[in-house]
């Protein structure tokens, strides 16, 4: 279970949320600008705002505080357990496939780290990567690098990568815009069945309808950096939809 | 021509190179990744060597390294010898002169890598050196060898601090451009002549490797 609640401004941007996800798999949705991709960072971790952007706010991830302003209670993003996985790729582009998807585990002798992460040996290594190319069907890559790959390629590569650590939380921003629908679809399937399998909290931001009701879970609407409604994704969906054709009527 | 001046110039220039840029990989990197307000003040410092006048630079570290600072007498005792007209000295006057010239190129290589990288190598658990080893080192190659290229020449072509700070000790603190300096003082402008060419021939071979590097990549920029 995640909750967070979070104000965050960023220049004119004013970024208001107060939430608690009940089931593992969330969306997020809204239009581009309403503030999804602010609000993933937040939750992984990678904004800390700055003194003339500060950020105040609370986030607790199966009850484990990762922020919480009022304690001063920052949690490194690298100790957080959670995988994201950006529009842009962000593949690290003088690395393989293969290397790409082993940069986040740890090399030791199998043990677990004081953070709770997995440690792995070289064996263990290559068949978690092997394991997690299987998995978003790019198994074909494994010595390419970026420069090689398609986009859609790509976003597979990086959700292997963001995987293979075995996150407790898993970030994803509109991560399969680069993907056709059925190529899309089939992904979101296997995505779906493994976080469950691993229990991993999911949360997938998208301004695309049809993603947000393919996972039918949970929806939280934002729109310009406030929640506008939380809830099962066809009611919140059919609210959104008569609110726009409202909207196109009234024009 | 002098082997002995042109060895110790050498010398110099290679021990200053490596020296600066394990210092100015770390400090490049602080500045690039780092949120302190202070690290400005830190840019600075490591700047100010660019405009200050040489002399002044090489004056300050003569009084700083000799005997009458607490510094210079810890130094010292440290080295068993004072630092002032010694080949150690020059040394760490050489690493403060050339310091922007491996920090200014680094910091522009490093904050040439896409932010995204940087992130995601901080969820994938990867430490701040892990991420400076493995993503900003390695994208920002060309950088890091604009960065040890110009160390190096700078270091080659210094004249005011090593006169201020070395002196003109032969096989000690004698380097090519105190070489060119007393030659053409005493009129002896053919062996001036060679010395010159060969501080400019130095100087050509090192920044066509750099340039040719890039040109063999297609002029592109990694």
């Amino acid at each position: 279970m995640l909750e967070f609640q979070l104000d965050a401004r960023r220049g004119g941007f004013h970024l208001q949320v107060e939430c608690r996800f009940a089931s593992a798999w969330t969306v997020i949705f809204g239009p581009s600008g309403a503030g999804k991709s602010t609000l993933l960072r937040l939750l992984a971790g990678l904004d800390r705002g700055r003194a003339d952007e500060p950020v105040h706010g609370r986030v607790a991830l199966n009850g484990h505080e990762l922020t919480n302003t009022s304690r001063h209670l920052w949690v490194n993003p690298g100790m957080r357990r959670s995988g994201m996985v950006a529009q842009q790729s962000a593949l690290f582009p003088h690395l393989s496939a293969a290397a790409n998807v082993a940069y986040g585990l740890q090399d030791a002798n199998g043990h677990q780290d004081v953070y709770g992460r997995r440690e792995w040996t070289r064996a263990q290594r290559a068949q978690r990567v092997d394991e997690m190319l299987e998995l978003v069907g790019a198994t074909e890559l494994v010595q390419r690098r970026p420069a090689e790959i398609s986009g859609g390629q790509a976003q597979r590569i990086a959700l292997a990568r963001a995987l293979a650590p075995g996150p407790k939380l898993l970030l994803l921003d509109e991560p399969f815009s680069a993907l056709d629908g059925a190529a899309s679809d089939a992904l979101l399937d296997r995505l779906q069945a493994w976080t469950s399998a691993n229990g991993v909290q999911t949360i997938l931001a998208t301004h695309d309808v049809s993603d947000a009701l393919a996972t039918s879970a949970e929806v939280l609407l934002l729109r310009e950096g406030r929640q506008v409604a939380l809830g099962p994704a066809a009611e919140v969906l059919a609210q959104e939809r008569e609110r726009l054709l409202g909207r196109l009527g009234s024009n | 021509m002098d082997w002995q001046a042109f060895a110790l110039t050498l010398r110099l220039a290679s021990i200053t190179t490596i020296l600066l840029l394990a210092m100015a990989v770390p400090l490049a990197a602080l500045l690039v990744l780092g949120r302190a307000r202070w690290l400005a003040a830190v840019e600075a410092l490591a700047t100010l060597p660019l405009v200050l006048p040489p002399t002044v630079l090489g004056f300050f570290l003569l009084v700083l390294l000799g005997p009458h600072t607490a510094i210079g007498r810890a130094i010292t005792k440290l080295f068993g010898h004072p630092l002032a007209f010694s080949f150690d000295g020059l040394v760490i006057g050489s690493v403060i002169y050339s310091l922007p010239f491996a920090v200014q190129p680094l910091v522009a290589g490093f904050a040439a890598v896409p932010e995204a990288l940087v992130d995601a190598g901080r969820l994938l658990g990867a430490s701040p050196a892990r991420i400076v080893i493995t993503l900003l080192v390695p994208l920002a190659r060309r950088s890091l060898i604009t960065a040890a290229v110009l160390s190096f020449l700078h270091t080659v072509g210094e004249f005011g601090v090593v006169l201020m700070l070395g002196g003109d000790i032969p096989g000690a603190t004698r380097t090519l451009s105190i070489v060119l300096y007393n030659q053409v003082e005493n009129f002896d402008y053919g062996a001036a002549d060679r010395t010159a060419a060969i501080l400019v021939g130095l100087s050509l071979v090192a920044l066509a490797a750099i340039y040719s590097k890039g040109h063999a990549r297609g002029g592109s920029r990694a």
